[in-house]
Parts: C-alpha cells; sequence; structure tokens
C-alpha cells in the first residue's frame, strides 16, 4: 500500500535527473588534423552515375599519388534522401564524411546548423578559384565567408518548338510581353497544346519573371534579411507570371498543381510550344518525342534583346566541421572541384562547369550549352543566403502565394502581402 | 544526492516492519500491495519505453527552442516556456487547418462507418460466392498500401488519362483543383482503404448475434432498417465502439492520401490538415519544437475526443 504513493515520486525524480533539456549532440570541430588516414566523401547518385564515378576515381587516384598513406572511401548517396543523411551526419559526427556534395541552396541551413567548415582562406590562397564565376561564389559565401567550392551550377532557358514556330510562323520572343503573346498564339492555333507550359509549384521558372521585372526575393545582407516579394516591381512580376495561367495558354485546372518536372514532361512528351527548363533537363526533352524538333534560346527580359536573370542552381563541395583531416580534406575538395575535374566532370554528366573559361571552352565543343551559358554570362541571381530559406522551401511559401493568384483566392498584392510576412516571419526566427 | 540513501534506506525499513506486522494478522493486503506491481511490471516496461517516453520526450522538445540547429549542436538549446503553443495558436493558418481536419475527419468517420456497417449487413445476406468476392475485394483494398492506393485513385481520375472523366463524361475536369473536389476525392480513397476494417469486424459481430433474437424481430413485423437499429446496433455496441473510436483517430491523423494525392497540401495549401501541415513545420523546416508542439495539441484534442465518445456512450448505457 504504501509503494504505490512512492512510485510516480521516484519516477519524477528520475525524469528530472535524466533530461534537463532534448539532447543536442556536441559537435564542436575537430582541432585534429592528421596527414594520413581514411577520408571520407559523400557525393550524390546520378541517374547514370557511372561516368560520374569514373571522373571522381580518376581525381582520387591523383590524391593518393600525392598524398602517401591514404585512402578514399567515396559514397554515392541518393539525393531524395540527402536531407535525413545530412542531419544525421551532423548530430554524430564519428559517421559523418569528410567531404560531401550539397545543393547549393542549403548553404546557409548548413552553416546555421554548424555543420561546414569554414574554408575561407583555403578558398582564396587557392589560384583556381578568381575564375570562378560570382553567383557561383555567392552560393557557397554566408556573411563574407566561404564554406566549400562550387562543383557545378545549373540555370533554366526557354525551350521552344521549331516545327511548330515554323509552321504557325512564328518569331522566337524577344520580349517578355512577345512570350506571353507568342504562347497564346500557339496555344489558339493549337488548342492541343499549352503554349507556353508553367507551373503554379515550380518557383524556379517564375523566379525570372519577378527578377526581369526589377523585383527581389528579399533585400539586405548578411543574415538579417527582409522580404521584398510585395515590392512594387516584385508585384508586376507575379503578375506577369500569373498571367499565363488561363485557358488561354496553360489552363489553371491543369497548371496550377504543377512543379518543374511536370513542365518538363509535357514539354517532352509534346504537349507544349514551349517551355522553361535547364541545361539539366537536356537529357530527359533529348529522351522525349520532341527530340529533334526544338531548340533553346535564353529566356527574354523585359526589353527587347535581354536576358532575364536566371536562377544559378547547383551543387558545391563542402568540408565537414568534424574532419580529424583538415588539410587532406582541403585538397580533395580543391581537386574535386577543379577546372581539369570540371571538364571531364563537363564530357561525362553535361554538368555546367562553374569557371568562365572552362565553361566557354564546354559551349564549343557541345553547341547544346551555349544558351545556357549565355544566360550565365548574362548574370544570374541566387536565393538569399540564410537558413530561413529552407523554411520558406519546405513550408510553400512562393507556391501558395503563385497558387492563391491563379485560382483567383487572392489578389497579387494580398498574396505577396501574405507571402511577405511568412517569410519575415521565417527570416525572424532564423536569423 | 548525498543525503537521499539514508532516508530512502530509513522509510524502507519502516514499510518492512509494517508489512510484517499485516502479514502476521492477514496476508492478502500485503500480496494486494506488492504482487499486483510485479506482474505488472513487463507490461508496464514496455509501455513506458514505447509510449510514454516518446510522449515525454514530444512534451519536453515542445518547450524548447529545438531546430536542426540545436540538434546538430551548431546552436545552444534554449528553454522557451509556451512560446511555441503561443506562436502556433497565435497562427491563423492553424486554425484554419484544425477546422478542416475535424470536418473531413468527421465526414470521413461518417462515410467509411455508413460503407463498412451497410456492406457487413449485406454479407449477412447474400449466398457464399458473392460473399466470397466481397470479403476478397475488401481485403485487397485493405492490404494496399497507402501510397499506392492513393497514387492509383490520382490515376483513376486523372484530367488527361484516367477512366473516371472518360466514363462520366467529364473532359479533362481536374478533381485535385477545387477544394472541395480535392477532398472529396481523398476522401473516397480513405473510405475504400479503411471500410473493410470496418465490415470484418461489424461482420463478424452481427455473426454472433443469436439467430433467435433477428428472428423474433423479423416475425414482429420490423423492418430491416428498424431491426438494425433497435435490435442489431445496441447488441454489437462494444464493437461499433472500438471501430468508431479507431477511425476517429485514424481518420484525424491522415497524411500519406493527402501528401500524395494534394501534392503535399493542394494548391495554395486548400487542402492542408493537420498532420501534413506538422510534418511541414517539423521535418521538412527541421523545427521540432514548433512541430511537437502541434504533436501535442493533437493527442490532447484525441484525447479528449476519445473520453467525450465514451462518456457519451456510458450515460447511454445508463438509460438503456
Amino acid at each position: 500500500m504504501k509503494l504505490s504513493p512512492r512510485l510516480p515520486a521516484l519516477l519524477l525524480a528520475a525524469l528530472v535527473v535524466t533530461a534537463c533539456a532534448p539532447q543536442t549532440s556536441d559537435n564542436t570541430s575537430s582541432d585534429k588534423d592528421e596527414k594520413t588516414g581514411t577520408l571520407r566523401v559523400w557525393l550524390f547518385q546520378e541517374v547514370g552515375n557511372k561516368p560520374k564515378e569514373k571522373v571522381v576515381d580518376s581525381v582520387v587516384t591523383d590524391f593518393r599519388k600525392a598524398h602517401k598513406d591514404t585512402k578514399v572511401e567515396v559514397e554515392y548517396i541518393p539525393v531524395e534522401t540527402r536531407a535525413q543523411r545530412v542531419k544525421a551526419a551532423f548530430n554524430d559526427p564519428a559517421s559523418a564524411p569528410d567531404l560531401m556534395e550539397y545543393g547549393n541552396t542549403d548553404t546557409a541551413g548548413y552553416v546555421k546548423d554548424g555543420g561546414l567548415l569554414d574554408v575561407t582562406r583555403e578558398f582564396g590562397a587557392w589560384n583556381e578559384s578568381k575564375d570562378t564565376d560570382p553567383t557561383a561564389k555567392t552560393s557557397v559565401t554566408v556573411d563574407g565567408k566561404v564554406y566549400g567550392s562550387p562543383f557545378y551550377v545549373g540555370v533554366r532557358a526557354l525551350y521552344y518548338r521549331t516545327d511548330v514556330f515554323e509552321e504557325l510562323g512564328l518569331r522566337v520572343p524577344r520580349t517578355m510581353a512577345e512570350l506571353a503573346s507568342t504562347a497564346r498564339e500557339i496555344r489558339a492555333a493549337k488548342p492541343d497544346l499549352y503554349g507556353l507550359v508553367v507551373g503554379g509549384a515550380y518557383t524556379y521558372g517564375a523566379m525570372p519573371f519577378i527578377w526581369a521585372n526589377g523585383g527581389e526575393l528579399a533585400t539586405g545582407k548578411g543574415g538579417s534579411y527582409a522580404s521584398a516579394i510585395d515590392s512594387a516591381a516584385a508585384q508586376k512580376g507575379i503578375k506577369a507570371y500569373t498571367s499565363l495561367f488561363g485557358d488561354d495558354n496553360c489552363p489553371a485546372a491543369k497548371c496550377a498543381g504543377m512543379g518543374g518536372n511536370d513542365t518538363i514532361t509535357a514539354f517532352a512528351a509534346g504537349k507544349a510550344g514551349m517551355a522553361i527548363g535547364g541545361d539539366f533537363s537536356h537529357t530527359a526533352v533529348e529522351a522525349g518525342k520532341v527530340k529533334g524538333k526544338y531548340a533553346v534560346v535564353p529566356l527574354p527580359g523585359v526589353s527587347g534583346g535581354s536576358i532575364a536573370p536566371a536562377f544559378a542552381g547547383g551543387n558545391n563541395i563542402g568540408v565537414l566541421k568534424s574532419t580529424s583531416h583538415r588539410t587532406l580534406a582541403v585538397d580533395l575538395m580543391e581537386r574535386l572541384t577543379s577546372k581539369k575535374t570540371q571538364a571531364s566532370m563537363f564530357d561525362a554528366m553535361g554538368f555546367l562547369p562553374t569557371f568562365g573559361d572552362v565553361r566557354r571552352d564546354a559551349a564549343a565543343r557541345e553547341p547544346y550549352v551555349k544558351p545556357f551559358a549565355q544566360t550565365l554570362a548574362a548574370g544570374t541571381k541566387f536565393v538569399p543566403a540564410s537558413p530561413a530559406w529552407a523554411q520558406i522551401d519546405s513550408s510553400l511559401v512562393l507556391p501558395t502565394m503563385f497558387q492563391s493568384v491563379i485560382s483567383g483566392k487572392a489578389s497579387v498584392g494580398v498574396a505577396s502581402r501574405g507571402a511577405a510576412q511568412k517569410m519575415d516571419a521565417a527570416f525572424g526566427s532564423a536569423g | 544526492m548525498s543525503g537521499a540513501p539514508t532516508g530512502v534506506g530509513g522509510s524502507g525499513r519502516a514499510r518492512l516492519t509494517v508489512v510484517r506486522g499485516l502479514s502476521r494478522s492477514s496476508p492478502r493486503p500485503s500480496g494486494r500491495s506488492g504482487a499486483p506491481w510485479l506482474y505488472l511490471a513487463p507490461a508496464l516496461v514496455v509501455l513506458g519505453g514505447l509510449l510514454v517516453y516518446p510522449i515525454y520526450q514530444l512534451g519536453l522538445i515542445s518547450f524548447f527552442q529545438y531546430t536542426q540547429a540545436q540538434v546538430s549542436g551548431g546552436e545552444p538549446t534554449t528553454f522557451r516556456g509556451f512560446a511555441n503553443y503561443a506562436e502556433l495558436l497565435g497562427d491563423s493558418q492553424f486554425w484554419q487547418v484544425l477546422l478542416a481536419t475535424v470536418v473531413f475527419a468527421a465526414a470521413c468517420v461518417v462515410s467509411t462507418l455508413g460503407v463498412g456497417c451497410a456492406l457487413a449487413v449485406l454479407l449477412t445476406r447474400v449466398r457464399a460466392v458473392p460473399r466470397l468476392v466481397l470479403m476478397l475485394a475488401a481485403l485487397g483494398a485493405w492490404a494496399t498500401p497507402a501510397v499506392t492506393g492513393s497514387t492509383v485513385w490520382l490515376f483513376l481520375f486523372d484530367p488527361d488519362f484516367g477512366p473516371v472523366n472518360r466514363i462520366l463524361g467529364l473532359g479533362d475536369y481536374s478533381w485535385t483543383y477545387g477544394r472541395f473536389s480535392a477532398f472529396f476525392l481523398v476522401l473516397l480513397e480513405v473510405v475504400w482503404c479503411s471500410f473493410p476494417f470496418v465490415m470484418v469486424t461489424v461482420y463478424a459481430g452481427i455473426r454472433s448475434v443469436p439467430g433467435e433474437v433477428l428472428e423474433a424481430a423479423a416475425l414482429d413485423g420490423a423492418s430491416q432498417w428498424r431491426i438494425w437499429r433497435s435490435v442489431l446496433a445496441p447488441m454489437l455496441r462494444p464493437i461499433l465502439t472500438v471501430v468508431t473510436i479507431q477511425s476517429v483517430i485514424w481518420d484525424f491523423k491522415i497524411f500519406t492520401q493527402i501528401y500524395v494525392m494534394t501534392n503535399g497540401g493542394g494548391i495554395a495549401q486548400q487542402n492542408l490538415v493537420l498532420n501534413v501541415y506538422a510534418y511541414q513545420q517539423a521535418f521538412a523546416s527541421s523545427q521540432y519544437s514548433l512541430g511537437s508542439a502541434i504533436g501535442v495539441v493533437m493527442l490532447l484534442i484525441l484525447l479528449a475526443v476519445t473520453l467525450v465518445y465514451l462518456r457519451l456512450l456510458r450515460r447511454q448505457g445508463e438509460e438503456l
């Protein structure tokens, strides 16, 4: 009888003693810098990964020649589950790799999570880094410090059907207004085609419209961002993009829910006159029905002959803070992202190099790269280098904004102000 | 802690003498005090490990600032008190999502129970072969994984390639574009994959009802509906209680169907339900503390619903 009142008390005491706060991993940077041993590398597993492995293997062979008594274990991790893998690596430094490939929009988040090593000094001292293009450099930079080295970039441009354009006697659009009118002409003449296929959840396809009209996603530098998505210029861009949804181009009922891949699938299947696709979509389109019947040009800007600023996507390679082989890891990072590696990676996988000169050579070898190289040369933009971006992205702030306008639930003003509030809240809480 | 051992030892010794004193006069109370705990211990340990500890962690995390940065040690963990809850309850989107979840779950529960009970009654009326076919079809639906089921339903209702629109002559009507049609589509899938449980359970219940009772009701001239309402339903009440509570919990926690069929919450997040919302907040955005707060709120709501429901049933029981 006396046991029962004591049991909860004991339990309570146990609780208080064992857990004053949730678990946290001790992820301080390692001060060891061993010159021998095994380096572990995580790279993304691509569709058709063999050519990538070949290039990486030759880099590793050279690296091991230069450094005696070292081993390199490369693991290719699936892209879909990378977020979990990376979180696990940050939580348990013992099982973390020394180097890893990561998507460039994740940089700020990973830095805040305390996962990436500051390599500003080494990157600056590296003789090849002066040719890295500025947007690619921005994508590894947070608060003026460099956390990795750009591996490749990806940009989007305008794919169009040469056969449809010829048949209807259309001219390749030179301005954004022309783009919209051409799209409607195609739809009017061929009602079974989307003019320009667009998606309400295709954020990176929509951003050029905002940037071309002089708008920004957010303004500010170094940690303190403020949303600018509701500015007059940005609203003009939102209006331009959302006006493409409708029965005269891409019916809202079908297109509002589409993401980037859906639009490319539609174009590749011959269901659209035009689409906004990346250099990385080239293979998918080549494999589709429209092979040999399409061409690519830079997405036109507002004024005639200008190019709309594109989003500079791509991947970087960074060193993890927990590495015990700092010098070796940084050396391997530079070798994996060197001009030589990037050139052979382009030949093997079609990844666009992050160095201006290497990219020009690549475009000379493979003509399909030209419009993408032009787009990059015209100046690209990047999402705010804030850890809040991951949160804004995953809570679908921008797709929600576009979709509320497209479905007529809110005006451009109301929707963009709502999105701006959510973005500011995220910037505020995540810093 | 230094003073604790003597204190514990002292009270232990005191208790021991008391127990001994009692056991001499009557052995039964002593057995009652210790033995049940001993027998319950294995179950309690398992329950504690699998249920209490996770819920305790959930509650604990909901009081901290706990994001990926804290988990991986980039920033220190800070105690926020009820700030996560304040943030959640102050978010107008949360209330909209909560309302949508409650209404949607209620519709799902009613439809599932309706379809399940109707088919269970039907099962008792048909011959062996159609009964077997119906059983197999239901079990097939039950055994289908939620993701597969959702994808198939989505395909059936696809505006371009789906057979449903072709049969109904709806052209390229998009089911997932409108808020209600999207919810309706998900509801159909949810009912499809959860009615077999209701049907099988209720069918087993009906089978255990003595035939004479039903015969007597039929002889008295009661209609089918009347038999269900006045004879079967009251006799099956314990079973109906279980399936209702199960359905409420399942349908309130729905995730896969919404996530797959409406692409993570529908056009402009019009089809968001609480679990998908929690997933977006907690895992996709790595705000584990806010996600935990949503989890705790959900747990409380479900507990309240279940308790109120049980209470209502017991009261009815007293009247009958």
